[in-house]
């Protein structure tokens, strides 16, 4: 047996009794054998494939997951190849000048499939800017996302038209939206949900610890899902926190649960599991997918500067699609057709966004000035007419072009 | 209808309170949030009552997480709600300034205007009362400096209530300064008026040889001066800014463009300071009216001195005089 985590392990009622979450007294064994290449003190995380494709049971989570059908996994499947495809194809056109910048989700497919996957049409969404595979999940156009990325606006989809909101570059402001919007949902007496995502690195931010705080006390229908790839930038989660994230949740007096990130099984059951808890009026929950960024932090990142090779090849073992596959063709729930159509189907979609990227106009100079308040401003106002009169001083010169 | 009587005299705070009050009652999206704003009322007391009669859904008595404070209140407004959070004491808004920069400020235009938050965020300010550390600051410059939001102070009691009804009616977020120094300052206020516009200035006082412009706790003081001016015979115009961003700077041209002078009086430092964009703004518009530069009087480039050195960091009569005096010199 191996030694637990130095957190306080006193059972919570909160808690309940579920493998793996925060303060449960945990039995070691069946689940710890699954956690990975990491020191052999982690604690156990919930896992339902193993990186062989071999379905494991859960007491605990396998009910979420027990209506699945093969057709469902299939889904599952084709949604992160998908992903994982309009990822690569959005890394393409950053180097191709297409785009400014790119962050990519490489390897973080399951996290964001299973989760995303779990969510109601009426749950609410606040993403990083990592959550191209939730936004995948909630229809949001893909070639939506790459304006920011491109420079051409700043967002920009709806947030209303899909629940999901915009996406939001300083680290971990959105979970004190989330915490808020939840707290209109109870306001509301509606029974929608609402999931916060942020990363290893956010949770040293202040803004987390309020949400939870404003959560934990309001009993807020959110859930916290920490997407711990392990890197902020180039510093490794020992330099967030000296315990396990999830065991983070315990002091604000709600559950905590590691999941195997990269197994999109897992994720979705455990989300379920959350959002539940969220819907019942049982308050937040911290869900941490124990995954592995495999790129870089983004396209501005050299990875080679702070991290070994050998690391990522571990992580590799463990990919989230190659391990979905190895089951679907091992429980035969998937054949040759499926993935050829579905290898066609992914190259129409790189197509597809690569022709919008490049098809995506500049926007009009005077965008500068429109929507910076909604009943207007006076300064705004004079300003944006200084800068028409500007304008048109070069069109006097041209002699009137 | 004659002998109606629509007016009360009250105190500032109480008027902020009673707007608060009719807010909640005719709007049910409307919150109020802050850090002892239940059942002690606030620490000025301006929430009195509310959470008695509203209850705790709707006047919510928060954890002491400034940024936490206005995050969820984000988060409550892309639910729909309009809510009214209060910080309690200037010095403390920093925790909550990414909030209201990075995100409050923003996220209208991120969105291409798809998302409006209708945010107000209360914030009692100014010196004069003799208080410690971090509970007499002038901080509105650190916000008018950020394209989204809007900031107002009322200088008397009819203005606190009818700005804040309109403050909590925009769209747009607001960050509504409060004179503290003037919260038990009573004017009539007439709850059945039909205000003017919310970022107008209005000329308080009429006057033909200088024009003192101020906003929010400066603006009584300017009365006093012009009263002490004119014992000697000097006809100095008050106009009353009650807006900062925008600025009503084409009231203020029209003032100057009568009196040729301005000097413009706020607590908070001079140096970056709103009195000098006015000065930047008026002497490009009033380049050929003015007979003397625009000057300024303020606080000094220091912190906030111990209570028992205020009187000699913040503007009072004599400072203010002295500058007219300058001002008319030229």
């Amino acid at each position: 047996m191996t030694v637990e985590s130095t957190a306080a392990r006193t059972p919570r009622r909160s808690a309940g009794n579920k493998a793996g979450t925060t303060g449960t007294k945990r039995t070691t064994s069946t689940t710890k054998k699954a956690t990975g290449a990491r020191k052999s003190a982690e604690p156990a995380l919930v896992q339902l494939l193993t990186p062989e494709g071999k379905r494991v049971k859960n007491a605990e989570f396998d009910k979420y997951v027990a209506d699945i059908t093969a057709e469902d996994l299939r889904g599952l499947y084709r949604d992160m190849v998908l992903t994982r495809r309009f990822d690569a194809e959005a890394t393409s056109l950053q180097r191709q000048g297409e785009l400014g910048l790119w962050a990519s989700l490489l390897g973080q497919e399951a996290a964001q499939i299973g989760s995303g996957r779990a969510l109601r049409d009426d749950d609410y969404v606040f993403p990083t800017y990592r959550e191209h595979g939730v936004a995948w999940c909630r229809g949001v156009d893909p070639t939506n996302l790459l304006g920011m990325f491109r420079g051409v606006n700043n967002g920009g989809w709806d947030p209303n038209g899909n629940n999901f909101h915009l996406y939001t570059i300083v680290i971990g402001s959105q979970t004190l939206h989330a915490t808020g919007y939840a707290m209109g949902i109870t306001k509301d007496g509606a029974d929608s949900a609402v999931i916060a995502y942020f990363g290893d690195g956010a949770s040293s931010q202040g803004d987390v610890a309020e949400a939870f705080t404003f959560s934990a006390v309001y009993n807020a229908p959110v859930v916290f899902f920490c997407q711990n790839n392990q890197w902020a930038i180039s510093e490794p989660t020992e330099k967030q926190s000296r315990v396990p994230l999830y065991q983070r949740a315990q002091g604000f007096g709600f559950p905590g649960v590691r999941v195997d990130g990269n197994d999109v099984l897992a994720n979705l059951a455990v989300t379920k599991w959350a959002l539940e808890r969220a819907r019942a009026g049982e308050g937040p929950t911290l869900v941490e997918a124990f995954t592995y960024r495999m790129g870089a932090h983004t396209t501005s990142d050299d990875p080679t500067r702070y991290r070994h090779d050998d690391e990522r090849a571990a992580w590799e073992a463990k990919d989230p699609i190659l391990r979905l596959r190895r089951h679907l063709e091992s429980a035969h729930h998937a054949d040759e057709g499926f993935f050829a159509d579905l290898e066609a189907e992914s190259e129409a979609l790189g197509r597809r966004v690569r022709e919008a990227v490049r098809a995506m106009p500049d926007p009009d100079h005077f965008a500068i000035f429109e929507n910076v308040y909604a009943d207007g401003h006076a300064l705004v106002d004079e300003e944006r007419a200084q800068f028409a009169a500007y304008q048109a001083s070069f069109a006097d010169e041209d002699g009137g072009k | 209808m004659a002998g109606t009587v629509t007016s009360k005299n009250m105190a500032l705070a109480k008027a902020v309170n009673e707007s608060l009050r009719r807010a909640l009652e005719t709007d049910p999206k409307v919150l109020v949030m802050g850090e002892d704003v239940g059942k002690l009322g606030g620490v000025f007391r301006v929430t009195d009552g509310l959470q008695k009669d509203f209850g705790e859904s709707r006047v919510i008595d928060t954890p002491l997480a400034e940024s936490g404070i206005v995050g969820t209140a984000i988060g409550l407004a892309l639910r729909g709600y309009r809510p009214v959070v209060e910080i309690q004491f200037d010095g403390f808004v920093f925790p909550a300034y990414d909030q209201i920069v990075t995100q409050l400020a923003k996220m209208h235009a991120r969105s291409l205007g798809k998302v409006k938050l209708p945010v107000v965020v209360r914030i009692p300010y100014g010196g004069g009362i003799g208080a410690v550390e971090h509970h007499s600051e002038s901080p509105e410059s650190l916000f008018a400096h950020v394209a989204g939001l809007k900031i107002v102070s009322p200088s008397n009691a009819s203005d606190a209530y009818w700005m804040m009804q309109q403050a909590i009616q925009s769209d747009d977020p607001v960050i509504f300064f409060e004179p503290k120094r003037r919260y038990w300052d009573k004017s009539e206020v007439d709850t059945e008026a039909i205000p003017g516009p919310l970022h107008t200035a209005r000329v308080v006082r009429d006057g033909t040889d200088l024009t003192l412009a101020a906003y929010g706790p400066m603006v009584k003081l300017c009365q006093e001066v012009a009263d002490a001016a004119a014992e000697e015979g000097r006809s100095l115009e008050v106009l009353d800014l009650r807006s900062v961003s925008p600025i009503d700077f084409d009231s203020i041209q029209a003032s100057v463009e009568r009196t040729r002078r301005l000097v413009v009086v706020h607590e908070a430092p001079v140096f970056f300071g709103s009195g000098a964009e006015i000065a930047a703004r008026i002497t490009e518009r009033c380049f050929y009216h003015l007979e003397a530069p625009v000057l300024r009087v303020g606080g000094y480039h220091a912190p906030y001195p111990p209570a028992r050195l205020e009187e000699s960091y913040l503007p009072d009569l004599d400072r203010v005089l002295d500058a007219v005096d300058r001002s008319l010199a030229y």
